[in-house]
């Protein structure tokens, strides 16, 4: 079965939900999010997946500080976060590039990253795009760090990062990532080109698992259209029909 | 006692320089209330965005409204960034004071219960923290698991706005579980209301309504607006017209464009008329 470039990583980053409890995705995350839905269907919705701005699959009924004080008691096994910018650190930047606030380049803002990493036990960072603009050696502005100094209270943080190239483990001893496997088409040197910076890398490093054609089925099928009500566009462009079905649900 | 009023009564009553607070996308959006704030040309506004900003946040921006910005970022979702924020930033023509989601939601809930402060985890080592000079960090004075812990000081927004589905004529407000509107209403000290409709049933008297009621007592003003929210959605009444949003996208990255989309769809009589 083909299979887009998208969907890939969607089955990449399901593989590495298994065994997680709780897993809650944000604004801006349609891969996560499809990867999420996807894994609940496969654990027979022993996962439990919270889409926090959408109305489906958003079990959230005390305001957007809801999910926040969630993870802060330990809630929440997995997030995901971004970056336009990500340093071999993990340290994360939404902000903008340059000399802050005289940025050159503006991008949204920190979300709710500057907490999150630092309360979710498992945040998985994810970047399409793998380019040494993206994979610096050091972030213009720190959203959040991806390590912390003892004494400061840091019971979550990075654990992997997954691009359009490769998938990383990262240590937050060494605060270094390591280069666990290479897509298919791709070559280790190839990943290290594109990386501004240094990574330990694995003996004999595999190549990642191709997308199962069974969860590629149940993805084009049940998930496009659930994907759909948090993020129509995404829905409608990468799972093909499915999204048609997807209408906004009525009044309540 | 809620004062009943019209859209354009209700921008008379945000002066400027007030510290306007705003809700997210995801959350009833007062964009009528938007449009008259610019035909009324509200000046200097401090506007905080509950916690991120949208369509709303970058109209007010480049429409010369906004002093400064508090959010925790401002975009809008898929139809990418927003123009007139992107450039105001950029240029320094407004001051952003970036924040973080949890932080602006800490910060009125200090109002809320009239303390100074809210600590909140998190925070350390990022330079969203370096550049607050008005956030402080402690080591944790009650010693419950040490370490340096942020005090975030309460944010009092002069007017809170936003859209609901509806109030009863007693000026009590339907917001269902867009609870962060009751925090930013309970936070502020005034709170302007625009809805689709006002109903004569009591929204207390039900239990079931009452839940996700706010209450008049925090109530300064309504106005009725049909598709107040418009081009947003609002959330099991109208779906957000994306279409619209991804062409204001296209037009407001530039100044013309954006005066342009403004004369069509703020200034002109038949949306004056329609409000």
């Amino acid at each position: 079965m083909t299979r887009s470039a998208d969907e890939f990583l969607i089955c990449v980053i399901a593989r590495m939900l298994d065994g997680a409890g709780h897993v809650a995705v944000g604004a801006a995350s349609p891969i996560p999010g499809a990867a999420a839905l996807l894994m609940r269907e496969l654990t027979h919705g022993r996962l439990l997946v919270s889409m926090i701005h959408g109305r489906a699959n958003n079990p959230f009924t005390d305001g957007g500080r809801e999910v926040f004080d969630c993870a802060g008691q330990g809630r929440i096994d997995v997030f995901f976060l971004g970056g336009a910018q990500i340093d071999g650190e993990a340290n994360i930047n939404l902000v903008g590039t340059g000399d802050y606030p005289a940025v050159d380049t503006r991008f949204p803002g920190s979300f709710g990253s500057a907490y999150m990493y630092f309360v979710v036990p498992k945040v998985i960072l994810f970047r399409h795009e793998h380019t040494r603009r993206v994979f610096v050696p050091k972030v213009d502005f720190i959203s959040a760090p991806g390590v912390s100094p003892p004494g400061v209270y840091r019971p979550g943080g990075p654990k992997a990062l997954v691009t359009g190239l490769a998938v990383f483990s990262f240590d937050k001893d060494s605060a270094r990532f390591r280069l666990e496997s290479v897509h298919p088409g791709h070559t280790v040197e190839e990943v290290l080109d594109n990386t501004g910076f240094d990574v330990d890398v694995r003996e004999d490093v595999p190549t990642t698992p191709d997308a199962e054609p069974d969860r590629l089925a149940l993805l084009r099928s049940t998930i496009g259209a659930e994907v759909a009500d948090v993020y129509p566009d995404f829905a409608a462009r990468v799972l093909g029909a499915a999204a048609a079905g997807a209408e906004s649900p009525g009044a309540g | 006692m809620t004062s009943h009023e019209t859209v354009e009564g209700l921008a008379a009553r945000v002066p400027d320089g007030a510290l306007l607070a705003i809700p997210p996308e995801y959350s009833f959006v007062p964009m009528a209330m938007v449009r008259a704030l610019i035909r009324r040309a509200v000046r200097d506004l401090h506007l905080l965005a509950v916690p991120t900003g949208g369509l709303a946040a970058d109209m007010l921006i480049g429409a010369g409204c906004v002093k400064t910005m508090e959010a925790a970022a401002v975009s809008l979702g898929e139809a990418g960034p927003a123009p007139r924020f992107t450039e105001a930033v950029t240029t320094g023509a407004v001051v952003m004071r970036d924040s973080t989601c949890p932080a602006v939601h800490s910060a009125l809930q200090a109002a809320e219960k009239g303390v100074p402060f809210m600590p909140l985890r998190g925070l350390i080592g990022s330079d969203v923290l370096k550049h607050r000079d008005d956030w402080t960090v402690v080591d944790d004075p009650l010693g419950e698991g040490g370490g340096p812990i942020v005090l975030l000081p309460a944010i009092r927004p002069d007017v809170a706005v936003f859209h609901s589905p509806r109030a009863d004529t007693g000026g009590n407000v339907w917001v269902g579980r867009r609870r962060e509107l009751v925090t930013m209403v309970h936070a502020a000290k005034t709170a302007l209301v625009t809805v689709e409709t006002v109903q004569e049933t009591d929204l207390l008297a039900d239990e079931a309504t009452a839940a996700g009621t706010l209450p008049a007592l925090y109530v300064t003003a309504i106005a009725e607006a049909r598709e107040g929210a418009w081009p947003l959605a609002l959330a099991g009444h109208y779906d957000a017209d994306a279409e619209h949003i991804r062409a204001y996208a296209r037009q407001a990255k530039t100044p013309d464009g954006f005066r342009g989309y403004l004369d069509r769809h703020v200034f002109a009589p038949a949306v004056q008329a329609a409000s």
